[in-house]
């Protein structure tokens, strides 16, 4: 095979290769990107119904109950502003207490009710999950402006 | 010099400037113009003894710390561990200014929470926080021996922030003078 | 005192790093042998003050100093004395002084095992990495100083994070920073080639070794930091394409490519600009991870704002290390090109394709990793990027990479015949793709992730077979034992780790295919049964250990009419910290981890309990295990030995020729 055209293959391929690549990444980003909305943004209908995303903020205090089935938590999230109630199956973090961050991800149903299949808890008493603490801080500057 | 040689360095560049960009946003550094400037005076009806009032004067002489808080304010359950556990162990003296808040439910929460303060006073009308530029609760105002504030927090205050920035400083500052 | 003696210590050594950046360097620049041969001794000066450091650091940790700050926020005077230890380097100052303590060591060992490197080489390649110690050290000595004092000192520190006090948790920093650091060693080769101009066979056998070894530390901190994730974090992963997982995934796939590409400059003298820019990347990816996990960014770009001093100084030393380095390789890399040429079809253009195909891999998962922070540095809104979509990405892109990679060492050097090696591997993939279905259909679970996952397995393992009887096939008429022993180290170890792939391969399809879990409420005396096992609920008991207290559930476990095992999971309270702690209870087997971890407590005597089967999990540490002992057997090989025992000049001059 002549230099050239062996040149010619090789960079092909690796065009196509990258552009393979590239479609690959861009689809899988559109199809698995998962959005944050803060307490705030969920009650004012911004975010998306029956497509997964996030929520965070405080573990509203004395809102944990379980449902006699012993599997299914409700409990509802707050940014300080907003209070979202959440249902969710399975075991709870260590971490996840009342009155303490927590970032749920999951659906919300056309009544308002966020069905959680991931929640995520502070890993250890320090550090706070960072959408949570963004949540509490974005209702904290929403309260700022109504203040003065 | 070949140009495809020089695209690794291109594409590292953008990189490095995205983060550098992202370093120079930093929304929880503000800087405070009352920093360095004495504590603006007030007396203030006492939470628990409306009756009698407490002011900044009071605690001339002492290096200590000036809470806002609020009932209200859900951050501020978050924080309040550490207040406790410094007004208990470190031996700093924390004056709780409570924030646009019912009287009633200041000390219902209080009784609730835990009550590292040496005195609360009420400060109804936010008129004492517009003085000391508070943007909202939680806030913490570092205030040495001569009434000078030191540091400002705001946000609510975490180990960290306890441990590398409050401690050292308070004992910097008791030691001084 | 102590704690004095350790920052002294860590200044010396700073000092000692600024010289061995500088002397070996200009004596390189100027071919002046006396100041040459400063690094050497300024190298291993610099681990003896280091190690003093480290110990003074440790001895703070073991005596339970609380006056050091350190000591006092990772230690309690109740912790266990190995957990003492670990708190050491369980937080970001002493993680970074064992950083520095783990480059220093790789600096030594290059001044003992190369000694034979040219003289103005070595002195380059011990420069490289006296910046590279000095940049570390002042920024320890400077923003994370680990020796700094808490006065007055506090009574009782406050214990180390319990996520951490775990077997797993003692060797997984080190193994991971070895690793991480030894790419510094490949890295710093790269820059004295660019330097010298000199990049050629020589150059290639010299840092594979070095190479490798890094390699098999990554493949054995990131497995071991995956087993601790499995069984300490309690949710049964054994990975969640988490950034801090990324970060040290990313160096190790870059490391993958560079390890070949090595092997194509040594044998035929080709790839060298690409080799250089793996080598490169590799070392870049290293310290990105690094600073990324210990810095904070990771969790949000805003945690540098806790301390924007050490975050500006990460960026500058990123900036300085990667920067200067990728201007270097504009410069000098040009002049260095070419080498031999190949076909389209032979051995060297399957691994550029397979090398091409894991840069882009690498590629894909720093963009799923740094997106996110992108749009929150430019506050355009929060955004997290899951495993769904790095299994996306990773697993198309990762299927050619497992199929060439059976390919490869079938075909010749330079030139090969596409008809000819189809016909020598078509058997094998054919039986490959029935071995596949065939299985699939046996455990009942036809799908075509599974489907693909055995097919792969089996065509590595077919392959690898296939391979080992043609190598041995090579010289008929000698005894079989002398046969084996004929084959090179580097050809096992090429081998083992093929076969580790396929291993692996076999471990995560199962768990994908058959894992199963169930929530369960139980009270004393009721049963649960998953799958063949059923689980006897005993009761929940208190029980004490210096630094927590924990609520400890019995259940007997049968299999059919056997009782099995007892197994005691855990529900945590560590005292210092007031931090609950999943504890999970484990029974390990071939083909099947029973997994049990203790929930809510629902009333007095009824507890949520967590029964995981995981089927073919080991197969998955196995398969690193098989990989990093790969790693091990081609480090080994004689001729690197062989190299060192001749002078290297000659070396060099015969491999030119």
């Amino acid at each position: 095979m002549k230099p050239r055209s062996k040149r010619l293959i090789l960079l092909g391929s690796a065009v196509a290769l990258l552009v393979g690549a590239v479609a690959l990444v861009l689809t899988a980003f559109q199809q698995n990107l998962v959005f944050f909305h803060t307490p705030t943004e969920v009650a004012a209908g911004k975010a998306p119904v029956e497509r997964v995303f996030r929520i965070g903020g405080l573990v509203e205090e004395g809102s944990i109950a379980r449902n006699d089935d012993g599997y299914t938590v409700r409990f509802a999230i707050t940014d300080t502003a907003q209070v979202i109630p959440v249902t969710y199956r399975g075991s709870l973090p260590s971490m996840f207490q009342e009155g303490k961050g927590a970032v749920v991800q999951g659906k919300l149903t056309s009544d308002g009710l966020f069905v959680a299949t991931e929640v995520l808890a502070k890993h250890d008493e320090n550090y706070m999950p960072v959408e949570a603490q963004y949540a509490l801080d974005k209702a904290h500057q929403a309260n700022q402006t109504v203040q003065y | 010099m070949k140009a495809k040689f020089l695209v690794p360095l291109a594409i590292f560049l953008a990189l490095a400037g995205f983060l550098g960009y992202g370093l120079t946003l930093n929304p929880s550094v503000v800087p405070s113009p009352l920093v360095g400037k004495p504590a603006p005076a007030f007396q203030l009806a006492k939470l628990d003894a409306p009756q009698e009032t407490f002011g900044v004067d009071d605690m001339r002489g002492q290096v200590w710390l000036l809470n806002v808080w609020a009932s209200w304010c859900v951050s501020c359950r978050q924080e309040h561990p550490y207040l406790v556990e410094m007004a208990g162990t470190g031996g700093i003296p924390v004056i709780g200014l409570n924030y646009k808040d019912e009287r009633q439910a200041a000390i219902g929460w209080l009784r609730a929470q835990g009550d590292p303060y040496l005195a609360t006073v009420t400060d109804e009308d936010g008129r004492v926080g517009i003085e000391y530029g508070v943007y909202g609760t939680p806030e913490t105002f570092l205030i040495d021996k001569d009434g000078v504030i030191r540091y400002k927090h705001i946000g609510p205050i975490n180990r960290d922030t306890v441990q590398k920035v409050l401690m050292p400083m308070i004992a910097e500052l008791s030691r001084a003078g | 005192m102590i704690a004095e003696l350790g920052h002294f210590a860590l200044i010396l050594a700073l000092v000692l790093s600024l010289v061995q950046g500088l002397v070996p360097m200009i004596g390189a620049n100027r071919n002046r042998i006396a100041l040459m041969a400063v690094g050497r001794p300024a190298a291993q000066g610099q681990l003896v003050f280091l190690v003093i450091s480290f110990a003074c650091l440790t001895y703070a940790f073991i005596t339970s100093d609380f006056s050091v700050r350190l000591a006092a926020a990772n230690s309690h005077s109740q912790t266990p004395l190995i957990y003492k230890i670990t708190g050491v380097w369980g937080n970001h100052e002493g993680s970074l002084l064992l950083w520095a303590l783990s480059l220093s060591l790789w600096t030594v060992a290059v001044t003992v095992f190369s000694r034979d490197l040219p003289e103005a080489f070595m002195a380059r390649v011990l420069g490289v990495l006296g910046w590279i110690s000095a940049g570390f050290i002042s920024f320890t000595l400077f923003t994370s100083n680990p020796f700094e004092r808490l006065l007055p000192a506090v009574a009782e520190g406050r214990d180390l994070n319990p996520l951490l006090q775990d077997p797993g948790m003692i060797i997984h920093p080190p193994l991971l920073y070895m690793g991480y650091v030894g790419f510094s060693v490949a890295f710093a080769f790269a820059i004295a080639a660019l330097l010298t101009g000199r990049l050629d066979a020589a150059w290639a056998r010299w840092s594979r070794p070095w190479t490798t070894v890094a390699w098999v530390f990554l493949t054995a901190g990131i497995a071991v930091g995956s087993g601790w994730a499995y069984y300490e974090l309690g949710w049964g992963g054994w990975w969640f394409w988490d950034p801090v997982e990324n970060a040290s995934f990313m160096p190790w796939l870059l490391g993958t490519a560079l390890m070949h590409s090595l092997a194509v400059t040594e044998k035929r003298g080709a790839f060298r600009s690409w080799t250089i820019l793996l080598a490169i990347g590799a070392f870049s990816l290293s310290l990105l991870g690094t600073f990324l996990v210990r810095s904070g960014v990771i969790t949000s770009v805003h945690a540098f704002a806790v301390d924007p001093a050490r975050g500006l100084y990460i960026l500058a030393l990123l900036v300085l290390v990667i920067g200067i380095s990728l201007v270097l390789f504009a410069w000098r890399a040009p002049k260095l090109a070419g080498g031999g040429s190949f076909d389209l079809v032979s051995r060297d253009s399957s691994l550029l394709a397979n090398n091409v195909l894991l840069a882009v891999v690498t590629g894909a998962v720093l963009l799923g990793t740094l997106y996110p922070l992108f749009l929150d540095a430019l506050n355009l809104g929060k955004i997290s990027v899951g495993p769904p979509y790095f299994e996306a990405t990773f697993v198309p892109l990762m299927v050619p990479v497992v199929l060439l990679m059976v390919v490869a060492p079938f075909m010749r050097w330079k030139k090969d015949d596409l008809p000819k090696t189809l016909r020598k591997l078509g058997p094998a993939f054919g039986a490959s793709i029935i071995v596949g279905f065939l299985v699939a259909f046996v455990i009942d679970h036809v799908t075509w992730r599974t489907v693909l996952g055995l097919f792969l397995a089996a065509w590595v393992l077919i392959g690898s077979a296939q391979l080992l009887w043609s190598r041995l096939a090579e010289r008929p008429g000698a005894a079989a034992s002398n046969r084996l022993r004929g084959i090179p180290s580097a050809w096992w170890g090429m081998w083992l780790a093929h076969v580790g792939v396929g291993i692996f391969v076999i471990g995560v399809t199962m768990i994908g295919s058959l894992e199963s879990h169930t929530d369960v409420r139980m009270r004393d005396g009721q049963t649960a049964t998953i799958g063949k096992y059923t689980f006897v609920f005993q009761g929940v008991r208190e029980v004490q250990a210096s630094n927590y207290i924990a609520a400890q559930a019995k259940l007997q476990v049968f299999k059919g009419d056997r009782l099995l095992t007892t197994m005691t999971p855990e529900k945590r309270n560590y005292v210092a910290s007031a931090m609950p702690m999943t504890q999970v209870s484990l029974h390990i087997g071939p083909l099947r981890d029973l997994y049990v971890s203790l929930g809510d407590q629902l009333d007095s005597e009824t507890w949520l309990v967590n029964l995981h089967i995981k089927p073919f999990i080991s197969w998955i540490w196995a398969g690193c295990i098989l990989m990093a002992l790969g790693g091990i057997f081609a480090a080994s090989d004689k001729r690197y030995r062989r190299l060192a025992e001749r002078s290297a000049p000659a070396a060099a001059a015969r491999q030119a020729s």
